[in-house]
């Protein structure tokens, strides 16, 4: 399912994100220009109106996401283990001695190769969630994979540089 | 004394008294521009502190004023946040201009003043202070309120306007008449496209003229610019305002973030000396006969503004206690109607314009702001809800992706 996050330019100040959630409640962040963001909380008798703004500092909005992001992907993952009995997930570091160190998820034509899926990196204890094919891997970064047992060794070799088609 | 001496004395003390007003103004929860210009009435011509050797530097340093605040304001905005803007705007921004420049405009006549002076008269009405508003909006909390982009885009539509009305206005003032004061407007509207194009396609390739990594060179560069091309707009008389706005809008990017950040203590500093200024050339004895026309122009045009907002915010579906948020929040008058009362001053066009346009940005830039928070009274609330017969869900503002 979707979720619609409408976007609402603030002139002069920054950017709002908003969604509507399921049980009827308005969930917002403003992002300031100068790298500030507040959360925001609608009120229920007046919709149009903030009931309390919550100014984040960089950590807090970090952790904060990294609390919801990491919940989400385990709860997909765990999601995914019951649809298919024959899928697993592993996750591969990338070793400083890898070729795609400073190179792009594209580049290493995974999903053609493997037909494995690369659907998160996990960076500074920072979840990526679906990076797009121009993500640019740095060393530490850990990859997580969705795909068969030879789909996943193919994308480990993939990534140590050590795979032949 | 030597004359250096004196200037240094006076402008020093000078800026310390603002200082600690402003710091006691902000303790009371009150904009600073009330207070610079109630500083500017008590000293000075016909004041109670005459101000002799520093009259010359301070009408320099409130000339530099009046450029760092548009410049400024040019930086805040990107140019195509202007032209994105427009189209969805364009109706509240019409509006706008007709409910609250034509009672200024009106009022000028009944007080049987020349058109020239109603056409000042129609601009200090017709412009909200964005600086006052977003001040107010961000200490209400009120940044991530629906209705918020609305009151943001009236202000943008002001803004931009003002790049079309100062040229105007300083035309006529100069006295070339109708048809010059067109002329002006014409070049104004050809500079303006112009910038704004050339910024939205070029504008990384002119920031990219300077750098960010020296911050040093960087002040240097963007306030040399500003104030090079605002005094080549002046001699083409286009408003030297408008040159500083359009050289704002055309920087972008990490250039204009990090001049923002080093262009706001100069453009207090300055901002606070052109206020003073002001006062300083309005004599005190001339504000008690304007007081009763000032208070009235002030409750109307209060008035037309949250109709504005009103009307404003219906367009977008804001319900009811919404559009009332943004009606008042749109009613303090500032920098701007200053700006171009300095303009009117300057060319001696209506001797009273200048003591009305203080009192008239007095009462509503101390009244505004405490009139924007009743809507966060229960009571107020309450009544509005009663008043609301049939609340109906508001509708989705239109998203950009």
């Amino acid at each position: 399912m979707r979720v619609r996050v409408e976007q609402t330019p603030l002139p002069g100040i920054g950017v709002r994100h908003d969604l509507v959630t399921s049980s009827g409640r308005t969930v917002g962040v403003v992002s300031h220009r100068n790298g500030r963001r507040d959360l925001v909380l609608y009120d229920v008798d007046d919709p149009d109106a903030c009931l309390a703004s919550i100014p984040l500092t960089d950590d807090e909005a970090e952790a904060l996401a990294d609390v919801l992001g990491a919940s989400l992907m385990l709860g997909q993952l765990a999601g995914l283990r019951q649809q298919a009995a024959g899928l697993l997930t592993e996750q591969v570091a990338i070793t400083a001695g890898s070729p795609f160190v400073g190179r792009r998820l594209g580049d290493t034509k995974a999903r053609t190769r493997t037909s494995a899926s690369i659907v998160a990196v996990l960076r500074d204890r920072e979840v990526i969630a679906s990076p797009g094919p121009t993500f640019q891997f740095e060393a530490n970064d850990v990859v997580v994979v969705v795909g068969t047992r030879t789909g996943l060794d193919g994308v480990t070799a993939i990534l140590a540089g050590e795979f032949d088609d | 004394m030597h004359s250096t001496t004196v200037l240094l004395v006076e402008v020093g003390a000078l800026l310390f008294a603002l200082g600690m007003l402003g710091r006691l103004g902000r303790r009371a929860g009150l904009s600073p521009i009330p207070l610079y210009l109630l500083a500017g009435l008590c000293f000075g011509h016909g004041g109670l502190v005459p101000l002799s050797a520093s009259k010359e530097f301070i009408s320099v340093g409130a000339e530099i004023g009046v450029i760092l605040l548009l410049v400024m304001l040019g930086l805040e905005y990107s140019a195509s946040e202007l032209i994105g803007n427009l189209r969805s705007a364009a109706p509240a921004g019409a509006l706008d201009a007709a409910l609250n420049a034509l009672p200024g405009a009106a009022f000028a006549l009944l007080l049987g003043w020349g058109w020239a002076a109603a056409l000042v008269l129609a601009g200090i009405t017709w412009v909200s202070s964005s600086g006052v508003i977003a001040k107010v909006l961000g200490d209400l909390g009120r940044l991530g309120n629906r209705e918020t982009p609305v009151i943001l885009s009236v202000l943008v539509i002001e803004d931009l306007a003002m790049a079309f009305y100062l040229p105007l206005v300083t035309a006529v003032l100069a006295g070339v008449g109708l048809v010059g004061g067109l002329k002006a407007l014409a070049v104004a509207v050809l500079t303006v496209a112009a910038v704004l194009v050339v910024a939205i396609r070029y504008g990384s390739t002119i920031s990219s003229f300077m750098s960010v990594r020296d911050p040093e060179a960087l002040l240097l560069s963007v306030l040399g610019l500003t104030l090079f091309v605002a005094g080549v707009a002046a001699e083409l008389k286009v408003s030297a305002a408008v040159g500083a706005f359009l050289v704002g809008i055309a920087l972008s990017g990490p250039v204009a973030h990090h001049a923002t950040q080093m262009l706001s203590p100069l453009r207090d500093l300055f901002a606070a000396v052109f206020f003073v200024f002001f006062g300083l050339s309005t004599d005190p004895a001339d504000m008690p006969r304007v007081l009763l026309p000032a208070f009235g122009l002030a409750v109307v045009t209060m008035l037309t503004k949250v109709l504005t907002g009103y009307f404003g915010a219906k367009r977008f579906g804001i319900a009811l206690p919404g559009r009332l948020r943004a009606g008042l929040a749109l009613m303090p008058r500032g920098e701007f109607s200053i700006v171009i009362a300095g303009l009117a001053v300057a060319s001696g066009v209506e001797p009273e314009l200048a003591p009305l346009a203080t009192a008239y940005v007095l009462i509503t830039v101390v009244t505004g702001p405490m009139l924007a928070r009743l809507t966060d009274y229960a009571w107020f609330k309450t009544a509005v809800r009663r008043m609301a017969t049939r609340p109906r869900p508001p509708e989705p503002l239109p998203a950009r992706d």
